[in-house]
């Protein structure tokens, strides 16, 4: 015990000598500015973007984001605010997307009666968007930019 | 049974003879100052149990549907008005009110006997208490959301467009009222099976 603290005075001493930042400036990331130790305020909260317009999925297989705000539509398994208007029944009457027929298929493709649990829980692939700056910067490109690009790059018009 | 009949006769009898040692204005001036006293103290003690404060006073609600309202737009917003407990379970008008605060009277026997002391309790009657509100806001055409949210001012231009949908067919043509799409907006909903709107 004694031999322990010992080698941790040592270590400090050393850590001091070398003029080591015990409070050294945090990773310029997600959080920028400020050292380890500091809290900074938090960011203010912005609002859901709510404007009811579909957006475009950037491949086929993309869950489709959820273009209006869904504070405090509870979905557990004493309900599901979303199939309230999403569901087969419901969407004729609401006008809004029917969840898609996967979801109502078990993983070995047969259909069932009303949407699969393993997709009951919407919000682990459909979720709303903000309207904020990217806190980390994105070179995403669809499948038509790379395919457009791959066509000019070869010197053919489509 | 005689003896009971003698016994109201005799206070009849006191009750239809003029009164002898006190005068015509002590009685109607006195009576009118003890019907403002019994009156007065009769409301105050009826809006004491209407507040916020009482209700949250018994842990039944306290640990339960306060806690869930706690994170719900009608108690936390960035405008700072809110509602508390009798805002939306009690009537506002005095008949209705105490019509209803008579039927509250069951609720002191579940708090006596502890119908709902535990949370399992509670979570095992949420369905049953849920739909005593449904009913009451469905057959009120949910009065006491309209004591807030009147029809009349609602700007649809600033609602968002599902909301300006729904509202400018199903709630102004009087088909659906507010309960019918907004259940569990200030508390969390029980086992939703069979209700309508609902998988």
């Amino acid at each position: 015990m004694r031999i322990l603290s010992l080698l941790l005075t040592l270590l400090a001493c050393t850590a001091q000598a070398a003029d080591y930042p015990l409070d050294a400036p945090a990773p310029d990331g997600r959080r920028a500015g400020g050292t380890l130790t500091q809290t900074l305020p938090a960011p203010a909260l912005i609002d859901e973007e709510n404007k009811d317009i579909r957006r475009e999925r950037n491949y086929p297989e993309q869950p489709p984001t959820i273009p209006h705000a869904i504070r405090g539509y509870q979905v557990d398994k004493n309900g599901n605010k979303c199939l309230s208007c999403h569901s087969r029944a419901a969407s004729a009457k609401s006008q809004a997307p029917m969840v898609s027929i996967t979801h109502y298929m078990d993983r070995d493709g047969q259909a069932l009666a009303a949407v699969s649990p393993r997709r009951y829980f919407c919000n682990q692939c459909h979720v709303p968007q903000k309207d904020v700056k990217p806190l980390v910067e994105n070179q995403f490109r669809t499948i038509d930019q790379v395919l457009q690009d791959a066509v000019q790059n070869s010197g053919q018009t489509p | 049974m005689k003896r009971l009949i003698e016994l109201l006769r005799s206070y009849w009898g006191i009750l239809r003879r003029p009164s002898v040692h006190y005068s015509l204005g002590f009685l109607t001036l006195g009576g009118f100052i003890a019907g403002i006293v019994f009156w007065g103290g009769f409301n105050t003690a009826l809006e004491a149990t209407n507040t916020e404060a009482f209700c949250t006073s018994c842990h039944e609600m306290r640990d339960n549907v306060f806690a869930e309202l706690k994170d719900t737009i009608h108690y936390s917003n960035r405008s700072g008005v809110r509602a508390t407990c009798p805002d939306c379970h009690v009537p506002h008008q005095w008949t209705d009110k105490i019509a209803r605060k008579m039927q509250a009277s069951k609720e002191v026997w579940g708090k006596i006997f502890g119908t709902i002391n535990t949370r399992e309790k509670f979570l095992e009657k949420r369905r049953e208490l849920a739909e005593h509100e449904w009913a009451r806001l469905k057959a009120n055409d949910s009065l006491e959301c309209r004591n807030c949210h009147n029809f009349n001012y609602m700007d649809f231009t600033r609602q968002s467009p599902r909301a300006k949908e729904m509202h400018s067919t199903a709630l102004a043509s009087g088909q659906a009222t507010c309960i019918d799409c907004h259940k569990g907006i200030a508390h969390q909903l029980p086992d939703m099976h069979g209700v309508p709107g609902w998988q």
